[in-house]
């Protein structure tokens, strides 16, 4: 019987099968930041135990970075982040400080350089490291204690999950993008809907998506509950990193592509589960509620919790009603929001900024707006084009890069009551800021809803 | 981590869903660099509420989370479950756990505990009945008993083992370094590397 694309990577990793033990599986590249990795350097110096590739290990700050210009004012921040850096030295990794032209979210950074390729295992702390899966590889998120096995021994002991493929059949409507995918999957299998698998992108849309709707698809899987979510590498993944810092040249990229070729499921493979979408009934998605499963299309109503037949899901809902402060029935189009935040490692990179630069050239936003490119290299490449004019001419803040508003951690966040349309990944009570009330929204979405201080979809503009 | 057979305490039921862990400890708390001090920021937006059941004071002292389904859903931070540990939870039981979390759990000696929606139904009821009810959850076994009832839950071996036992995963990966140095021998040679 042939293999799924999982399964083929998963092996290639395999250092040891033992009956009744998890596999040890090798990790090819394991990304640190600074909040989830100072207690596993502790954990390394009580030991006395050294960090066993440090090669293949690279930092960044990101959480914790103010996206103004100038040093981080809150003390227990730069605490944090100093701690990485004298980490990093101590250990003799490689790091991207703040103000480097290397720094970013660090989901943005492994794919701009070429770091992030085609079958290779891949973790970080952090659980959005599911982006990486995009080019075919298997990346998942991982705890403190597990950053510090991978630190002290470049492996880690798992068990192999599932296999779930989501085949998204036809091809998106003009105005449907990547993230209007993604809701949409998760609004319909559920946040549990994944646990215990990896899945599969599969089908006509997901092949048309370029790499960074891809990754934006990949990110948010574990928001279906999935450690992990992969798409096959194709001519777009290869187009993608050729030439890139960290890619194979010359001959190893002639090897590497042959390989990578090669990493696709075989006909005769079977998924442990199937899930299907028809792509082409899709329309700009949005949540109402106060987790990444209840979401609905943006021409819907907020719904009752009444139409809720399971009490667990009907609980939840006049729960997130209650917490959003909104009542069942309004049209989701006539929920005004205070803010609009375009970045985060879900839609923080370039493409993400041109499509809501082309929204809002000539317009004006009428509400407080941060467009925050996800690293210093995409916010280079976006004032080359001169989407900052665009954006700054708008009315909305150009930042400098960071995970910046989409979790609390750093001084970008909404007040007790506020309401954003936000491009980032959770919609969970106070994830913006204590009280905050989040919709998670395409780009585009935001920034057409900028325009006219509700959710709004370009089209209606 | 401590070692765990059995264990014997007060419950608290926490009758909500999709329990993520921002919930669980909310990002500020994230910005320490210590192991320590996180119970202090368990359920930190849930707990001023005075009506919320850790502040029920009949259900002081408990040891075991009984919480609704998709429990630990969510962000990787570990620091969800030292701050269930620090607070004094030896066990979560729930329908459903984030894969992380219920992973972060077993890493610490947290355990994490499976049973059927309506066993956890039955749970909670009980324990709302009864404050004071003692509930074992007693891995040995692979059960969790209360007031008569006995229900079995599912965990496999090896990690039953490492947490019977309290035994370090690095220190047992260690054991097989030849076998790592052997893999690294054998690795694509163009494979990346960072420098």
């Amino acid at each position: 019987m042939g293999r799924t694309l999982a399964e083929k990577v998963w092996e290639q990793h395999v250092v040891r099968r033992a009956d009744g033990e998890p596999d040890l599986l090798y990790i090819d590249l394991h990304l640190i930041h600074e909040v989830t990795s100072p207690q596993a350097f502790d954990g390394l110096r009580l030991a006395g135990r050294p960090v066993r590739r440090p090669e293949l290990t690279i930092a960044t700050e990101d959480h914790n970075v103010p996206t103004v210009l100038g040093p981080i004012s809150d003390p227990v921040s730069k605490t944090q982040v100093e701690t990485l850096r004298k980490n990093a030295a101590e250990f003799g990794i490689r790091l991207h400080p703040m103000g480097d032209a290397g720094q970013g979210v660090v989901h943005i950074i492994g794919p701009q350089f070429g770091l992030t390729q085609p079958g290779m295992t891949i973790v970080c702390g952090d659980s959005h490291t599911s982006t990486h899966g995009a080019f075919g590889g298997i990346a998942f998120g991982i705890g403190t204690s597990e950053v510090e096995h991978v630190l002290a021994t470049q492996t880690l002991p798992a068990y192999r999950p599932k296999t779930m493929a989501i085949e998204v059949s036809g091809e998106l409507p003009p105005g449907v993008t990547a993230k209007d995918l993604i809701l949409a999957i998760i609004a319909k299998i559920g946040t549990g809907g994944g646990q215990g698998y990896i899945i599969e992108y599969r089908g006509e849309a997901v092949r048309k998506l370029s790499m960074e709707g891809r990754m934006t698809v990949c990110n948010m899987s574990i928001e279906a509950g999935a450690r992990a979510g992969m798409i096959a590498p194709d001519e777009t993944t290869f187009a993608y990193l050729k030439d890139r810092p960290h890619a194979p040249r010359g001959e190893a990229w002639d090897q590497a592509v042959a390989y990578w070729t090669s990493l696709r499921t075989d006909d005769d493979a079977v998924f442990d589960q199937v899930v299907e979408i028809d792509a082409t009934t899709l329309t700009p998605y949005v949540t109402w509620g106060t987790n990444p499963g209840q979401g609905l299309p943006l021409g819907e109503t907020v719904p009752a919790p009444e139409s809720f037949a399971d009490p667990v899901a009907r609980q939840s809902a006049e729960r997130a009603l209650e917490y959003m402060g909104l009542t069942a029935g309004t049209p989701l189009r006539e929920i005004e929001v205070d803010t609009v935040f375009v970045g985060s490692c879900t839609n923080g990179r370039l493409e993400d900024l041109r499509a809501a630069a082309e929204i809002l050239r000539g317009r004006q936003v009428k509400t407080r707006t941060l467009i925050v490119p996800g690293s210093m290299l995409v916010k280079l490449q976006a004032e080359q084009e001169g989407l900052d004019e665009v954006f700054k001419a708008a009315g909305a803040e150009w930042r400098e890069a960071g995970c910046s508003m989409c979790l609390g951690m750093n001084p970008d966040t909404l007040q007790p009551g506020e309401r954003s349309a936000s491009t980032s990944n959770r919609n969970f009570e106070g994830r913006q800021g204590k009280g905050g009330r989040t919709h998670l929204v395409s780009p585009q979405v935001a920034a057409a809803t900028a325009v006219t201080g509700r959710l709004t979809a370009p089209a209606d503009l | 981590m401590e070692a765990f057979t059995t264990h014997t305490g007060k419950a608290v039921p926490l009758r909500r869903s999709n329990v993520d862990t921002d919930q669980i400890i909310p990002a500020v708390w994230l910005k320490q660099v210590s192991r320590t001090g996180f119970e202090k920021g368990l359920f930190a937006a849930w707990r001023e509420d005075p009506a919320f059941v850790l502040n029920d004071p009949s259900y002081e002292g408990a040891s075991i989370l009984v919480s609704g389904p998709d429990f630990g859903t969510g962000s990787s931070r570990e620091h969800a479950v030292w701050a269930l540990q620090q607070y004094g939870f030896r066990v979560v039981i729930a329908a459903r756990f984030g894969d992380i979390f219920r992973n972060n759990s077993t890493k610490m000696g947290l355990l994490p505990v499976v049973l059927p929606a309506e066993k956890v139904e039955a749970l909670q009821a009980a324990v709302e009945a009864d404050p004071t009810l003692a509930v074992t959850v007693d891995l040995a076994e692979r059960q969790v008993r209360w007031a008569g009832e006995v229900v079995a839950f599912e965990i496999d071996d090896y990690t039953r083992w490492r947490l019977m036992e309290g035994l370090d995963d690095i220190g047992l990966t260690l054991r097989h370094a030849d076998e790592v140095t052997a893999y690294e021998n054998g690795r694509q040679p163009w494979l990346p590397t960072t420098v």
